[in-house]
């Protein structure tokens, strides 16, 4: 090897390990942030009840009204974008694999779509909401939150559907199936592990996002009780304690986001450990 | 109208008469078929009528067309859009590329073995018993016989017998591909297609799937690509031999290994191994 590629390979080793430290370290930053400054409010009390009067002047109390309606809503949200997200997938690798010139504009309007920012969506469905008079509410927020993630999932599921190699389909065909069995019992069951991912990635995002619910879930100190009840969300919980001059309502702040993070990573963890269980 | 078919299928079994090198009833017969893409013309102009109950071998060069000849036949060729098919493909008298006839139940007629075996995302038994159920049958008990009887019949049931239940993309390559013929024989074809299919076997494996496919063709007529001469020989009742979307030669094994007419088929049987 001539020097001039040693060092190449050499220089592009260290920095690749170098920008993988930058990014553990700015997780673990971030991580090690909201526990050092939300862990001492972290109490039974806070998990467990609705906010009391004067909560947010540091009143007792605590944020089960945005953990509740944080889960009503991206559950909902989620399932409401799987039923829209899973045909959807399915029928662009089925139905249009003939099509490659289609499926290109597709995918690439559904890029367009993720890519647009969540107040977009949120004053976009605020909009409709002023233009039908309605309030803002969990059906709305559920309503905006699944046309949030709907392109997130399709394209995550697309990703997945793309990998499965056309032999198979071919096998599925020359079996006799049709198209529309060759989607739902052949695909769909080789595609299973990554289209649950695809559904908890768009969870995710659905369940932390702020912007979205901002205008059309408004903010409520009590649970839902059905869909035209407004309803808190935990990443408006954590915006508004945020907000406060008071530091114990901000550390409370902190606390959410901790809590926030678990469901986030519980979810992604049990649902890794399903897929090596179906594995 | 049964009888207008029959007579058609008389009359065209005579034009077509001298294509066909001593062949009784044809099952399957290609008339003026061409398949263009973009860029070129993959196959030109092919005549062709397959005998019954014998093994007729595809052969020649890797990109001459066998294999989308063969995807013809169960027009796979509909999964591509670049793929510009013209010409008449007739199983039984009905020609496949008419919307009158229903595709999956043609499909249905030919069972296909690939390159590489596919199992589908379910158990052993789950595919075997997926063909039948899409026939509709429902029942239990015949499912049960019919997956015992294919996979015997491909010498896989004494050694899948006691895991029928687990995934059937566990199984080794080889194991896959005599799972895919059998599940392709469950649907009781007519007709096997098959595309190299010990392309990524062992000899061992390969040497059972020949064994089998000498054993089917009793029962089965047998279309299989190959670009191995010496499989072809152990194999081949006819040689089709192609060359850049034509049929050079066609005829009885015989015929072709022992007195081939063209150059270029002397010269492939002289190189090829």
């Amino acid at each position: 090897m001539t020097l001039k590629r040693k060092l190449e390979e050499k220089f592009f080793r260290v920095l690749s390990a170098f920008i993988t430290l930058i990014i553990v370290f700015v997780l673990a930053h971030i991580l090690w942030s909201i526990i050092d400054k939300g862990f001492s409010s972290l109490s039974w009390e806070i998990i467990s009840q609705e906010p009391k009067g004067g909560f947010y002047l540091g009143g007792g109390g605590g944020i089960l009204n945005a953990i509740a309606g944080s889960f009503y809503l991206a559950v909902c949200a989620s399932i409401l974008a799987f039923l829209v997200s899973l045909p959807v997938a399915l029928f662009i690798n089925i139905y249009l694999i003939k099509y490659q010139r289609l499926l290109i504009g597709i995918r690439f309007f559904l890029d367009v779509l993720w890519g647009i920012p969540s107040i977009v969506y949120g004053a976009f469905a605020f909009a409709l909401m002023m233009v039908f008079e309605l309030r803002s509410s969990l059906g709305a927020g559920i309503l905006t939150v699944a046309a949030l993630i709907s392109p997130i999932m399709i394209r995550a599921m697309d990703e997945v559907l793309k990998t499965i190699p056309i032999g198979l389909q071919e096998a599925s065909y020359a079996m006799g199936s049709t198209k529309t069995e060759t989607a739902y019992k052949i695909f769909f069951r080789q595609a299973l592990p990554g289209l649950a991912t695809a559904i908890l990635l768009a969870f995710g995002r659905g369940i932390g996002d702020a912007a979205s619910v901002l205008f059309t879930a408004g903010y409520t100190d009590h649970i839902p009780r059905n869909l035209s009840d407004p309803t808190a969300t935990l990443p408006l919980a954590i915006f508004f304690q945020l907000g406060s001059p008071i530091p114990e309502v901000q550390n409370r702040a902190y606390a959410a986001a901790i809590i926030l993070t678990f469901i986030v990573l519980c979810i992604s963890i049990s649902a890794r450990l399903l897929y090596r269980g179906k594995k | 109208m049964r009888s207008v078919i029959a007579s058609t299928e008389q009359l065209s079994a005579e034009t077509h008469l001298q294509v066909v090198p001593a062949v009784e009833v044809p099952v399957l017969s290609v008339r003026n078929l061409n398949v263009r893409s973009k860029n070129a013309q993959i196959l030109k102009n092919i005549n062709l009528k397959v005998p019954k109950n014998a093994i007729t071998v595809l052969l020649g060069p890797s990109g001459c067309g066998k294999t989308t000849l063969l995807k013809c036949m169960n027009r796979l060729t509909d999964l591509y859009s670049e793929l510009k098919v013209d010409g008449a493909i007739e199983i039984d008298g009905q020609d496949i590329f008419s919307e009158k006839h229903d595709i999956t139940q043609l499909r249905q007629k030919m069972g296909l073995v690939m390159q590489r075996p596919f199992p589908l995302p379910m158990s052993i038994y789950g595919n075997i018993a997926y063909g039948l159920k899409l026939k509709g049958v429902r029942n239990k008990k015949i499912l049960n016989e019919k997956v015992e009887k294919h996979l015997r019949e491909v010498a896989l049931w004494d050694e899948v017998k006691d895991r029928l239940k687990t995934s059937a993309q566990r199984l080794s390559i080889g194991q896959q591909q005599r799972l895919c013929l059998a599940r392709g024989l469950a649907v009781e074809p007519e007709i096997i297609l098959a595309d190299e299919p010990t392309s990524a076997l062992d000899p061992l494996s390969s040497r059972v799937i020949e064994e089998e496919f000498s054993r089917l063709k009793n029962d089965y007529t047998i279309i299989l690509v190959t670009h191995i001469l010496r499989q072809a020989k152990r194999l081949a009742d006819y040689v089709v031999f192609m060359y850049y979307g034509e049929i050079v030669e066609y005829g009885s094994a015989k015929e072709i290994f022992e007195n081939p007419k063209t150059d270029i088929l002397k010269e492939y049987l002289k190189v090829g191994h």
